[in-house]
């Protein structure tokens, strides 16, 4: 394979498209609401109507506004049509010549879509995510040759470092820096490992990205590889995601075929080899040492760092980790420049990030937006605010690892230390967005039956910690809680915070920590007033052996 | 193998780089509570007891489990703070309420590493509801037992018998506070195929969880001396006691 | 200087924890002459007086009976004092609390595992009603000292009562505070 023979693809790939095509979301949350059957009937009112000359049905990925799926957009003309029925595909078909539908229109050129700004997901809706030809045909792989025939491995660690990208996976460690470390360590058996086990409720960026543009995740990792010197690489997706399984495996084998992964890509001296390896439910999986446990046929649960896994990672060697949307945008930033990338976002926190706005809100869906962006512009503006004209009462980012937004502070711009500031994270990307009528006790005791049942059981802080928090926001959400409850949960949330072996653990007091900061009334409402509770042991037995 | 100076409780002690706060401490006599960490065996970080304060360059203290952290150059380590004491303490009372830990008719009673941790940390009562589960208790090898009740999840049987009698009998399924220790394919213990009753988990087990069968109230006692022995023989060619 | 006024209230326990209050042999009269007993299944008294100085309650708390009486203790007395495991941790007492509820454990008991006829005894207003789950004294009401052990040695018992009688915080250490 060279640079030629991609462009022949391309070129042919682009040749071979019909004038308009009628792209179908394929994505699960589209699939899941018949598209599949949306899309066989568009193509039969292809053929019916005599137009398979013209029209070009096809599968894409996310078409980002999953709450109105499924969703089918007609190129070049723009229309998008939500909620699309089975039935109404043949007037959809019939609008090329001429005709009517009685489809529901989307606004294509509403906030939702012109306040995005995509890089990660630039061909998310636009390639077709089981055919490497559509990839090739929008450049794709074409940074992977720059890199191996203009770059050395430590100009393309360079240019990460440049670009200030930061990891996605939600603490935001600087990418350049973590390459720079497993480049630096020894030559010898190294390892890139992408986390795709992503696990927040309410979070689906990373299922989308790999849903829709597979390929861009592969090309992500072996510029990763080429530039810290591996050859073996694993992508480690949670098992309920069966589709970006299968279209990983595709993309994988096809790669292949075209000598773009395996030996001797591009005819280099560079080698690089992806397998899947499948996640069993674990939460807990998704932290780095658990999940390079896991990979390695053991147990998922973390162990101490250091060593850290670009000291000593997958069997004792190197081990470059990063997230899902992190490689996403090393092509992007190897095709137009680090300086480019650098001009996006905020002093801190540059590019890009995808959220995935759920909840209490009018459009929920895949967005991608600058950092720096405030939260109110994006719930308000792109999300459309809270349905039926309820108030926003706070935003929820970082899943059970993070926090409450409350609405007091949705200016506040997306970046990671923002963020911190106000006891959230930016996490892997989960938005939820909530209303007035929701109880943020609710939420808080929700998010701690999540990670109860999720601890790995480890550390007797989070194992045991995590369950008596829980029955403690229990009692106090039924209103059978007292004021040493409460004293005794904000202990709870000292200990576990700052004693807990591995991440999962030091941020599960995260949701009630930040609802007790801005919601404490509503702890203290629902608090027993009229018996005078147990207090803490008034006993003075503190006396050590 | 080079030598690093740290203060440990502003006492100045000198270490082998290759040492851990916890080994560089009790060389120098400075106690620092510990439960799954078992001399011999890889250490796991699980407990969290021997968490201490180590100060960094701000001016604040990171908490680092000492059974896991090695030392370095002018460290600062403090094993006792209050904070600390509040943090142990804690922990200490959250593993007591997690299953169903009953003194006073435990065939470890008086011999148990999880009580005297009790005492130690001036536990006089237990903050936090008793979980109560409903555990299990396997009768089925012929000479030994395990009662869930008992069982703290410190794995040291996991790894004595995987690291030192080489069986790897013992794992741990499921997950939270639903994690059991199991024998080979979570079957009865009587019915292992891999074990080889060397009773090196009974040896190892900090409570009354394993136990020789017809043990009665106090009656176990966990022998380490014998752990301690093949230990020191295997890693430094000692064979006399 | 006005005598002490003591009492001792036995709940859900073996009485063990009494035996071992008698075990303080010819302390018990120097107690009598520091502190009046003014209730204790030791003495002839009917109802909890008020006006209590310092109670020992032995026994966890498992039926409604118990429970009432924790209250009128607790708003009848200055210190309440856990004493022994079954008050301080539930002990054995609550051994029955993995079982399930109430309803299980007395199925389990009068149905399941009889040799004679199975039967559920139920005697309003003379068998108290067991409570669903047996709790220590502090899950109900604020206690003021703990004195673990099962049973607490007299010598721990006195140590703690000399303190009390000196109207001293009372300060257990070391194996003093041991359960079991």
């Amino acid at each position: 394979m060279e640079l030629t023979d991609l462009h022949a693809i391309a070129d042919a790939e682009r040749a071979g498209r019909r004038p308009i095509q009628v792209r179908v979301c394929s994505a699960e949350g589209c699939l899941s609401s018949n598209s599949r059957a949306v899309r066989q009937r568009l193509e039969d009112a292809t053929v019916r109507a005599g137009l398979e000359d013209r029209v070009q049905v096809c599968e894409v990925g996310c078409l980002r506004l999953c709450s109105e799926g499924p969703l089918v957009r007609v190129e070049p003309e723009g229309s998008l049509y939500q909620q699309v029925t089975p039935e109404q595909a043949d007037s959809i078909i019939g609008t090329l010549t001429g005709g009517t539908t009685d489809a529901r229109r989307g606004d294509p050129g509403g906030a939702f879509f012109a306040r995005q700004h995509s890089i990660v997901l630039e061909n998310c809706g636009v390639v077709e995510p089981e055919r490497i030809e559509s990839y090739l045909a929008a450049g794709g792989y074409q940074p992977l040759h720059h890199s191996l025939r203009e770059m050395s491995p430590s100009e393309v660690v360079d240019s990460i470092t440049r670009s200030g990208l930061r990891g996605r996976g939600g603490a935001g460690y600087p990418t350049g820096l973590k390459w720079a470390t497993v480049a630096k360590m020894p030559p010898g058996q190294k390892f890139v490992v992408c986390n795709a086990d992503e696990g927040d409720p309410g979070a689906f960026m990373d299922r989308s990205v790999l849903e829709s543009d597979p390929h861009r995740v592969l090309e992500g990792m072996a510029i990763a590889a080429y530039a810290v010197g591996a050859d073996r690489g694993y992508i480690y997706v949670r098992g309920e995601y069966k589709l970006a399984i299968r279209r990983l495996g595709i993309a994988i084998r096809q790669a292949r075929a075209l000598g773009l992964l395996g030996s001797g890509i591009f005819d280099s001296p560079f080698n690089f080899r992806i397998d899947l390896r499948i996640g069993a439910g674990a939460f807990v999986c998704g932290e780095e040492t658990a999940l390079m446990a896991s990979i390695q046929g053991q147990r998922g649960i973390p162990c101490p760092r250091p060593p850290y896994p670009a000291q000593a990672g997958l069997w004792g060697h190197p081990t470059l980790l990063n997230n899902v949307e992190t490689f996403a945008n090393v092509p992007a930033i190897i095709r137009d420049g680090d300086a480019w990338f650098a001009r996006l976002g905020t002093e801190g926190s540059k590019g890009t990030k995808v959220f995935a706005l759920a909840g209490n809100v009018r459009h929920s869906g895949l967005v991608e937006v600058p950092m720096g962006m405030t939260v109110r512009e994006i719930v308000e503006e792109i999300g459309g605010g809270a349905p039926d004209g309820r108030a926003i009462k706070a935003v929820q980012t970082g899943g059970p690892s993070g926090g409450c937004i409350p609405a007091e502070h949705l200016d506040t711009p997306i970046d990671y230390e923002s963020l911190i500031r106000l006891g959230s994270i930016m996490g892997s990307g989960g938005m939820v967005v909530m209303d007035e009528n929701v109880n943020m006790v609710g939420v808080a005791r929700y998010f701690m039956e999540f990670c109860k049942d999720e601890s790995c059981g480890k550390c007797i802080p989070c194992r045991a910690g995590t369950v008596q928090m829980h029955r403690l926001l229990e009692r106090i959400g039924a209103g059978e809680g007292n004021r040493a409850d409460l004293a005794r949960l904000e202990g709870l949330c000292d200990v576990v915070k700052h004693t807990s072996l591995c991440g999962l653990g030091q941020a599960a007091p995260n949701p009630v920590l930040s609802t007790l900061r801005f919601f404490r009334h509503e702890y203290e409402s629902r608090l027993r007033g009229d018996s005078p509770a147990p207090e803490e042991s008034r006993s003075v037995n503190a006396a050590r052996a | 193998m080079a030598v690093r100076t740290l203060q440990i409780n502003d006492t100045l002690v000198s270490a082998r780089e290759d040492q851990t706060i916890l080994e560089a401490a009790r060389d120098h006599g400075i106690k620092i509570p510990t439960l799954c960490h078992l001399e011999g065996l890889t250490d796991v970080g699980a407990c969290r007891l021997c968490l201490v304060e180590v100060a960094t360059v701000g001016g604040g203290a990171k908490l680092l489990p000492s059974c896991v952290s090695h030392v370095a150059e002018d460290m600062i380590v403090h094993t006792d703070t209050p904070r600390l004491g509040e943090y142990r303490r804690m922990i200490v009372e959250l593993v007591m309420a997690e299953r169903n830990h009953v003194c006073s008719v435990c065939v470890a009673n008086n011999h148990c590493e999880l009580q005297d941790m009790a005492v130690a940390m001036g536990v006089d009562h237990i903050r936090y509801d008793y979980l109560s589960p409903s555990c299990s208790v396997d009768l089925s090898h012929e000479r030994y037992g395990i009662d869930h009740n008992r069982c703290i999840l410190c794995t040291r049987c996991v790894r004595v018998c995987d690291e030192v009698e080489g069986a790897h009998t013992w794992d741990v399924a499921g997950r939270g506070t639903r994690s059991r220790v199991i024998t080979d394919m979570n079957q009865p213990w009587g019915s292992s195929d891999t074990c080889t009753s060397c009773g090196k988990c009974v040896m190892a087990c900090p409570t009354g969880a394993l136990f020789l069968q017809g043990s009665s109230v106090s009656e176990m006692e966990h022998d380490r001396g014998t752990l301690a022995f093949l230990l020191n023989a295997r890693e430094k060619k000692q064979w006399l006691v | 200087m006005a005598r002490l006024r003591f009492a001792t209230v036995w709940l859900g326990g073996c009485s063990g924890c009494h035996m071992s209050f008698l075990d303080l042999d010819e302390f018990l009269i120097e107690l009598a002459e520091r502190a009046e007993i003014v209730y204790s299944p030791i003495i002839d008294t009917k109802e909890y007086p008020d006006g209590v100085d310092v109670v020992l309650v032995e026994g966890a708390i498992a039926n409604e009976e118990n429970l009432a009486m924790i209250r009128k203790v607790r708003d009848r007395s200055r210190m309440l004092v856990a004493h022994g495991d079954c008050a301080v941790t539930g002990n054995v007492t609550a051994l029955r609390n993995p079982l399930g509820r109430a309803a299980t454990v007395l199925e389990r008991s009068y149905l399941e595992d009889v040799d004679g006829v199975p039967g559920i005894p139920s005697e309003p207003g003379i068998v108290p009603v067991l409570l669903d789950r047996v709790m220590p004294i502090h899950a109900v009401v604020p206690v003021d000292v703990f004195i673990p052990g099962c049973p607490p040695s007299a010598a721990k018992i006195r140590e703690a009562i000399e303190q009390l009688l000196d109207g001293r915080q009372v300060q257990l250490s070391g194996r003093d505070l041991k359960f079991g």
